[in-house]
């Protein structure tokens, strides 16, 4: 396999194998907790390293798993002491963990494949010559194994345990009382955040990892209100990302896994800005018709209070509501196009259907019940809660 | 009402850190009542529910549905969390939440089908949001979702019923379609608690009540023991509701 090919496959390999659980830390708030595992597996790495003397080794994997594992537990035992929060919890525990990891790694590792930079930011570049040998025969790069065993594992677990995995994650409260243990799934996700995190750590680094985890979930959840869908976007951003960011080292001559990284934040940029209904755009555009409709509101009510021609009067309504020209103007031609006015001579009528609309508006406004109004919500945002 | 005895609670003591919730709590609960526990906030009635299924675990006392320990009698119990307690920004639809009654009954692996979604639909209609079946969860009302969640206990088809304050945040139209729902499942038979707040709704709404401050203070028929001297007790002021018989 040549080595182009190669660095792309464990790319796109590790991103998805990162995306899957992501979407699960993400929903379950608990983004932080990959950073804190990422860094707190370096211990583990580090003493599986002078066991084994080899990154890929299983046994490394499972070890520094296994510390992953540990500072889940003892951020929860802190915070179980109800003496700090979560958060301050998650910043006690990882730093101290991983700074036993450096120090060991100074002290003892200073001359081998180890080294600080590669923790933190990983050698895609390298990971694709470390070649599976087995005798004289190479079976491809090692990365790639231990990657795609983790990937099938995880994506065999997804399948298996979907429902319980969404049940306890929507409500820990049900869960539960269905015999669901929410324990055993907080754990086996941790379990499968940490191996992966380790298998992904060669190759991306401690803090690029956190990124794949949590960037394309966060990107895929303000796209969609469906779990599978989720899912699924979240693989796409991380395969996107890692083809895109690999061309994108390539041009610049840099960091494969920073490119990655950025990639993904232009994907969550992008996403952010643009999504079609919980983007930044979106909503700006929201607010703005939405302040319109309360003004058309206002202006359906004054109409609906006052019989007089006087107080109905083009002009007058300018004045009086204390509107400037352009605001009147597009609230009156907005009430036009949805035929609730009509204008004769500078005078302005309620239509049958202003007047209900009026109506409805008033009595959702009063007394809150929004069964009335369910049609009304396709047409106006002021009604969609 | 039937002698049989739905739900027994012996001895039951739960604590969080150290303190005492619920001290000591003996409690006998009869097949097909409508029961409320009321209580002032902090008095353990949510945690009374939690530690009767399972949800907590008390450190001392034994809880048993018809006669047997929770974890076996799991099929026969439907639990109605707080509306507060899940995040409705979660990516799902109410037909979706309302599947989520089925999972019990599948078991570890399974996953839920055809016959599943169906009886899911019917639970659906009957609390009126079959026409908000695929709507994304966070776009319904609080009376809406409260419904969803009623709709989920009852695809559950259980024997009896734990509801964690469901008329908390609705609308008075809600209220009553759920109280409706609530007694046609006690005239099916069934047995419904229900952690409750107002206590002027307590006589219209159920037929007994149970009085809770971290300790037990009395359990029965509504008409004879839901009176001043019973809420001083629980309240620990002097109270006085204007209770029509």
């Amino acid at each position: 396999m040549n080595s182009e090919l190669a660095i792309i496959l464990i790319a796109c390999l590790t991103s998805v194998a990162c995306a899957i659980p992501g979407v699960f830390l993400v929903l379950r708030k608990m983004a932080l907790i990959s950073d804190a595992i990422s860094h707190s597996i370096l211990p583990g790495i580090v003493i599986g390293f002078f066991i084994t003397e080899d990154l890929a080794s299983p046994w490394l994997i499972l070890l520094a798993a296994f510390s992953g594992i540990i500072t889940v537990v003892l951020v929860e035992a802190i915070q179980k002491t109800g003496l700090v929060k979560e958060d301050t919890a998650i910043g006690l525990v990882f730093p101290a963990l991983f700074s036993i990891g450096v120090l060991l790694i100074a002290i003892y590792a200073s001359d081998i494949h180890l080294d600080a930079d590669a923790v933190l930011v990983g050698r895609l570049e390298y990971a694709a010559f470390d070649q599976l040998m087995i005798g004289n025969e190479s079976y491809g790069p090692k990365s790639m194994w231990t990657i795609s065993t983790t990937l099938l594992i995880t994506l065999a677990l997804l399948f298996a345990f979907y429902k319980e995995l969404k049940l306890s994650t929507f409500d820990i409260g049900l869960s539960s009382a269905l015999g669901f243990s929410p324990v055993l799934m907080h754990y086996g996700l941790m379990s499968i955040a940490s191996v992966t995190t380790v298998v992904s750590f060669d190759a991306v680094g401690a803090i690029l990892v956190v990124a794949l985890m949590i960037a394309p979930a966060a990107a895929a959840y303000l796209l969609t209100t469906d779990l599978n869908k989720m899912i699924l976007l979240s693989v796409l951003f991380g395969i996107v990302s890692a083809v895109g960011g690999y061309y994108f080292a390539v041009w610049l001559d840099a960091s494969i896994s920073g490119s990655i990284t950025t990639v993904l934040g232009l994907i969550f940029l992008l996403v952010y800005l643009f999504a079609p209904s919980k983007g930044l755009i979106a909503v700006l555009f929201r607010q703005k018709r939405q302040r319109i409709e309360v003004s058309l509101l206002t202006f359906l009510l004054h109409l609906n209070n006052h019989d007089s021609e006087e107080e109905r009067r083009v002009g007058h309504l300018q004045e009086h509501i204390n509107w400037g020209k352009v605001r009147s103007q597009t609230v009156l031609d907005l009430a036009e196009k949805n035929n609730m006015i009509n204008v004769q001579n500078q005078v302005v009528f309620l239509t049958k259907k202003g007047l209900e609309f009026t109506e409805k508006a008033l009595d959702y406004i009063i007394t809150n019940k929004d069964e009335k109004i369910e049609d009304m919500k396709n047409d106006f945002f002021l009604f969609r809660g | 009402m039937g002698e049989k005895i739905a739900v027994a609670v012996d001895d039951l003591t739960v604590a969080y850190n150290y303190k005492p919730v619920l001290w000591d709590i003996d409690l006998s609960i009869p097949e097909g009542v409508l029961m409320a526990i009321v209580g002032p906030n902090g008095a353990g009635k949510s945690t009374l529910i939690k530690a009767i299924l399972g949800i907590i675990n008390p450190i001392a006392g034994s809880v048993s549905i018809y006669g047997k320990p929770y974890n076996k009698q799991r099929d026969k119990v439907a639990y109605v969390p707080q509306k507060g307690s899940v995040d409705w920004d979660f990516p799902t639809t109410a037909l979706d939440v309302v599947m989520m009654g089925t999972y019990g009954a599948l078991g570890w692996i399974k996953r839920p089908g055809a016959k599943q979604k169906k009886q899911a639909l019917e639970a659906l209609e009957k609390v009126g949001m079959l026409a908000f079946k695929g709507r994304q969860i966070s776009q319904l009302s609080g009376g809406q979702q409260q419904r969803i969640f009623l709709a989920r206990a009852l695809v559950q088809h259980a024997a009896i019923y734990f509801m964690d304050e469901p008329f908390q945040g609705v609308d008075a139209t809600t209220e009553i379609a759920i109280i409706n729902i609530l007694k046609e499942l006690r005239k099916a038979g069934k047995t419904v608690i229900v952690v409750h707040h107002d206590l002027q709704t307590v006589p219209e709404y159920f037929d007994w009540v149970t009085f809770l401050n971290v300790k037990h203070i009395a359990t029965g028929p509504v008409k004879d023991i839901f009176n001043d001297d019973n809420l001083t007790k629980t309240y620990g002021i002097n109270y006085k509701v204007a209770v029509q018989k």
